[in-house]
Formats: C-alpha cells, sequence, structure tokens
C-alpha cells in the first residue's frame, strides 16, 4: 500500500466521520460543518488517487475537478449559512426539532 | 436515540469498509487522463496541465462554475434580512493589520494569476486570496461607498461570467466549436479570461461573507 492509498483511506474516513456527524447531531451549523467535511474526504480521495501515476505528475484532471469542487463547496456553504441565519431570524431557532419518542 | 446510535455505528462502519475496499480495489499504477493531457499540451496556451484542463479542455467547467457562484450570491441576496451583522470599526490591530496586509494579498493574488499558466496557481486561488483581503477589510469596517454598490460592484460580479460566455460565443463562430480556442491565441485568451475571473471570485466571496446585509442597506 502506497501513500496515495494511504491518502484515499483517509479520505473515506473523514467522509465516514462527516456522515456520522450529519446524521446524529440536529443543530444546523453542525450538519453545514458535516458537509463540508464529507466534501473535504472526497476531494482528498481525488486527489490522492490522482497520484498513482508512478514518478511522473499527477493526472492533471481530478485536480482541476477539486478545484472547482472546493469553490462549488465555499459558494453552497454561504448559502446554506444565509438559509440557517433566515431560519434563525424567523424562528428563534438554528436546529431541526428532535425526534419525540416517549 | 441511544439505540438508534448503536444501530447507526456498525451500518457507517460497513459504509467504510465498503467504500475502503473498493479505493483498495484501485490498480496501483494508473495514468488516467495524465498521458492524454499530456499529448496535448502544445496546443493549450499554457504550460501548467491543471491550467490547461480549467480553462481550456475542460473550460466548459468552469464557465457554469462561474454560474454557480453568481447563483449563490444571487440565492444569499433574495435572502436579505438575515440577523448577520458585522460590526462596525474594529479595534485598531485589526486595522493596522488589514491596511497591512491587503495590498500584498492584492500583490500575491497578482502573482498567483501569472504564474498559474506554468506553476501551480491560477484564477481560483487568486481570486480566494483576493476575496480574502476582500473580507478582512470587511471584518475592519470597510464599506463600498453605495454609488459604487449600485453599478460597479455588480459589473465586477458578472463581469467573469460574462467574460466566458462572449468568448465561449466569439470561439463558437470562429472555430465552430464553444470555447475552442486557436492555438496560437490560447495562451492571450485564458489569460484574459483568468484576469476577468480572478476579480469576479474575489468580489464575489466578499460578498457571500457579507450576505444579505448588502441589499438591506440599500434598501434603507
Amino acid at each position: 500500500m502506497n501513500a496515495a492509498f494511504f491518502y484515499a483511506l483517509v479520505g473515506v474516513g473523514l467522509f465516514c466521520t462527516g456522515l456520522y456527524a450529519l446524521i446524529v447531531y440536529a443543530h444546523l451549523l453542525r450538519k453545514i460543518l458535516a458537509l463540508n467535511i464529507m466534501g473535504s474526504g472526497i476531494f482528498l480521495v481525488l486527489v490522492a488517487l490522482a497520484k498513482r501515476t508512478g514518478g511522473m505528475a499527477a493526472d492533471p484532471v481530478p485536480l482541476a475537478m477539486v478545484i472547482t469542487g472546493i469553490v462549488v463547496t465555499v459558494s453552497a456553504t454561504a448559502l446554506a449559512l444565509t438559509l440557517m441565519l433566515r431560519l434563525a431570524a424567523k424562528t428563534g431557532r438554528a436546529e431541526l426539532p428532535e425526534e419525540r419518542r416517549e | 436515540m441511544d439505540k438508534n446510535r448503536c444501530l447507526l455505528l456498525p451500518l457507517l462502519l460497513v459504509l467504510a469498509m465498503g467504500i475502503g475496499y473498493a479505493v483498495l480495489s484501485l490498480p496501483d499504477h494508473a495514468d488516467g487522463l495524465q498521458k492524454v493531457v499530456a499529448v496535448k499540451m502544445e496546443v493549450s496556451g499554457v504550460s501548467n496541465p491543471v491550467t490547461a484542463v480549467l480553462l481550456n479542455f475542460r473550460g466548459y467547467d468552469t464557465l457554469l462554475e462561474m454560474a454557480v457562484l453568481l447563483l449563490a450570491l444571487l440565492g444569499c441576496w433574495s435572502l436579505a434580512g438575515s440577523s448577520l451583522q458585522v460590526g462596525p470599526a474594529s479595534g485598531p490591530v485589526l486595522d493596522t493589520f488589514a491596511r497591512l496586509l491587503s495590498p500584498l494579498l492584492i500583490l500575491m493574488a497578482a502573482y498567483l494569476l501569472w504564474s498559474g499558466s506554468h506553476a501551480p496557481g491560477g484564477a481560483f486561488q487568486a481570486g480566494a486570496v483576493l476575496g480574502a483581503a476582500g473580507v478582512l477589510q470587511l471584518l475592519a469596517g470597510w464599506r463600498l461607498r453605495p454609488c459604487l454598490t449600485q453599478i460597479l460592484l455588480r459589473l465586477a460580479l458578472i463581469a467573469g461570467l460574462a467574460a466566458f460566455i462572449t468568448i465561449a460565443l466569439l470561439m463558437l463562430f470562429l472555430e465552430g466549436r464553444v470555447l475552442q480556442y486557436p492555438p496560437d491565441q490560447a495562451g492571450i485568451l485564458i489569460l484574459i479570461l483568468e484576469t476577468v475571473a480572478t476579480l469576479s471570485i474575489g468580489v464575489t466571496l466578499a460578498a457571500l461573507f457579507l450576505g444579505g446585509q448588502q441589499e438591506q442597506k440599500d434598501k434603507q
């Protein structure tokens, strides 16, 4: 197992950690952060797998996709945060309602 | 709740193992599209393969990406009325820091933009640095004068997408394909696109940071 696969597996770990946080926490800010961590995991997988070229330069196409993805993530995060603030301003809370089971 | 969490952890573990197995089962050595890109590098107009892919071979992605940035900002602005309030003038430390750092950040953005043609760098990195300079200034209490926000700000925001669409259409008529540059002029076309895109990305990121506040001020 070389370095590329190590980093790719770290990316998979980040993705699953983010997914866990996305499901477990009710606060929307945490959910947005969790989505960002999931995205970072995916970027790490893409960048790591692009470097499986032996000694040669990395495959530029996944790298370009990651740059595109980062910008889209930033803008999507900004929109999500604005939505969250709007929700907080309307309802006074930025959480999803807890599920009640009694 | 605890029962759900107990169920969730093994499920996620299975998922992680599944994806991990899929990743590990990929071949150890794969060139991907690296060789395809390397063969075509001489007609791309730049010598950095990532820039060539972003602005030339897959320019369509970048064109749509500028549209996504603009759409996100429009979404933020239409949600104006949020409780986001950046405090007015901050302490002297941040003020001095912002004054010192902003020219450096602008210089660095220009360098990143220029070096993008032959080394890692390019429009997005430069735009991000420019956006950081804008955010720093906004944090230090700097605001655009209203006369500037009306036209100039909006022009800067749409400039990137407009330049992309203009060049794409121009190429459609001249070369027969959208965003297919003639090899001789590819370098200069990419530089123009990147410069305008850098400005747009920087301004958009700073405006996204400000959120709906700007619009709110306009209404008042």
